[in-house]
């Protein structure tokens, strides 16, 4: 077999699969930052001392960890425009619904294992530091966010990091919807030019060094963290 | 002025605070001691709703703590209290820990709350560590942050957990030191402590409790050279070796 990249590599390929990788680098920012902030609040619920609280966190996290993710953006994108206002449905299929149907049920199953890596971190944390900042007169969120969070986060970061990973794969999981990301754009390209080899070995380089890119970056913001807290 | 009037608290069925009935005026510096176990973190705890009580009444100028009106965050942001273990925020660099609580509860602006660190830093002998953190600091520089951030709010009273206990010997005085200049300009301070230097020298009466009742108030020299009740005898007796 001879690789000929020549033959993917023209212009109408070559802007296909640009695309491809800048929509999946958009869905997969999106998706970090809200499944981030979703997962602070999930656990600053599910630790307060109120019952009704930690179980609908603890069902919200079982629903997504128990559930296949290709399952949960089809949920999205087949049966929750039947159940949501008509108006946000227009809405949204005025907007690219498939990148944000994909972006939902993304951004809720990583903010399920996030908030899952940050309560365990938080439950290494003393308990003395909660207790601390509500003698202030600090409150309970304002505690958390703070006071805890951030140290949970910290100590969770390794974890963090990985479920990361884990959200930027899931990404190529969106082109099942029709999501024009990397690995829709590969198949395209494939699929006209019979490629397969040279094709998915462009799109295999992407999705490794973006990895890189992340573990490096995460490795930066621990290295960050210890020297600021004095180790 | 704190009352504490028919005080009683139990932790599920044990009886942790015995009709506890004491009064604290404004500017009174009072040292709270006795044998481990004894209640003496739990009454002061009290005080600022960190342990609710099931019977009795705790009032500051009037003021039922436990009222159904008080804001606790309210409450707890005019009442330092200083922890055995210090628990300052370790990701939070020391004038940060102290700015902290003023900005969130009070909304200062963020250049007035660091004017005021800074300025309680430099009270406690710590505006040079500002920026450091505090896992690098000893235990005593520690507590004494601990004490800034605590002022930071203002409070009128300030109640203090054993804030020497968990200290080398050698790094006992700079904290009692912060404490007694504390206790000169005239704040109204709650100490649980075993120093008795300390207390003969500031404090206006001491309470020995034991089985979480009180069974004596005396002035501390009369406290340590005649203590009246044999329990609280025995007590002195222990703390002299
Ligand atoms: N959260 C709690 N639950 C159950 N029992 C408790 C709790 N906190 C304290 N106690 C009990 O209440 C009693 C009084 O405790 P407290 O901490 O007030 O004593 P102390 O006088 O401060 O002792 P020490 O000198 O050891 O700090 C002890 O017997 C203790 O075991
Ligand atoms: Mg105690």
């Amino acid at each position: 077999m001879t690789l000929d990249f020549a033959a993917i590599l023209t212009p109408q390929y070559t802007q296909w699969m640009l695309s491809g990788a800048m929509t999946s680098l958009a869905l997969f920012a999106s998706a970090w930052v809200l499944a981030f902030l979703t997962a602070s609040l999930l656990v600053a619920i599910g630790s307060a001392p109120f019952r009704p609280a930690q179980f609908t966190v603890a069902t919200f996290v079982e629903y997504h960890r128990n559930i296949p993710m290709l399952v949960q953006i089809f949920v999205w994108y087949f049966a929750m425009p039947q159940l949501l206002p008509d108006a946000w449905t227009t809405w949204i299929n005025a907007h690219n619904s498939e990148f944000i149907f994909a972006l939902i049920a993304l951004f809720l199953n990583s903010a399920a294992y996030m908030s899952e890596d940050m309560r365990s971190g938080l439950r290494s944390l003393p308990r003395e530091q909660m207790e601390a900042g509500r003698a202030l007169g600090l409150s309970y969120l304002q505690t958390m966010r703070d006071v805890l969070l951030p140290q949970a986060i910290r100590a969770a970061l390794p974890p963090l990091i990985n479920q990361s990973l884990a959200l930027f794969k899931a990404t190529s999981l969106a082109m099942a919807i029709g999501v024009a990301e990397m690995t829709y754009a590969s198949r395209q390209v494939e699929n006209e030019t019979y490629r397969t080899f040279e094709t998915f070995a462009i799109a295999s380089a992407f999705y490794v060094t973006l990895s890189f890119a992340i573990m490096a970056l995460g490795a930066w913001v621990d290295r960050r963290n210890q020297k600021a807290a004095g180790h | 002025m704190i009352v504490f009037e028919n005080v009683d608290k139990w932790y599920g069925t044990y009886h942790a605070l015995n009709n506890v009935n004491e009064t604290i005026g404004k500017g009174e510096v009072v040292v709270i001691c006795g044998p481990s176990g004894s209640g003496k973190s739990t009454l002061i705890r009290t005080v600022n709703r960190l342990e609710p009580i099931q019977k009795g009444r705790i009032t500051i100028d009037g003021r039922d703590v436990n009222g159904a009106d008080v804001n606790v965050n309210a409450l707890r942001s005019g009442i330092g209290f200083v922890f055995q273990q210090f628990n300052l925020f370790p990701h939070l660099s020391v004038v940060r820990n102290v700015m902290l609580a003023p900005m969130r509860v009070h909304k200062v602006p963020e250049k007035t709350a660091r004017e005021t660190a800074m300025d309680l830093l430099d009270k406690v002998g710590l505006a040079h560590k500002a920026d450091e953190f505090p896992p690098r600091l000893s235990g005593g520089q520690q507590q004494r942050v601990a004490i800034a951030r605590a002022l930071a709010m203002k409070p009128p009273v300030m109640l203090f957990d054993e804030p020497t206990s968990a200290l080398d010997p050698e790094l006992v005085g700079e904290v009692l030191n912060v404490m007694k200049q504390l206790a000169s300009e005239g704040m109204t301070m709650l100490c649980v402590t075993h120093e008795m230097g300390f207390a003969r020298e500031v404090a206006d009466r001491v309470i020995f409790m034991d089985g979480g009742a009180v069974l004596e108030r005396a002035a501390p020299e009369d406290f340590f050279q005649r203590p009246q009740h044999p329990r609280a005898r025995k007590f002195v007796a222990d703390i002299r070796h």
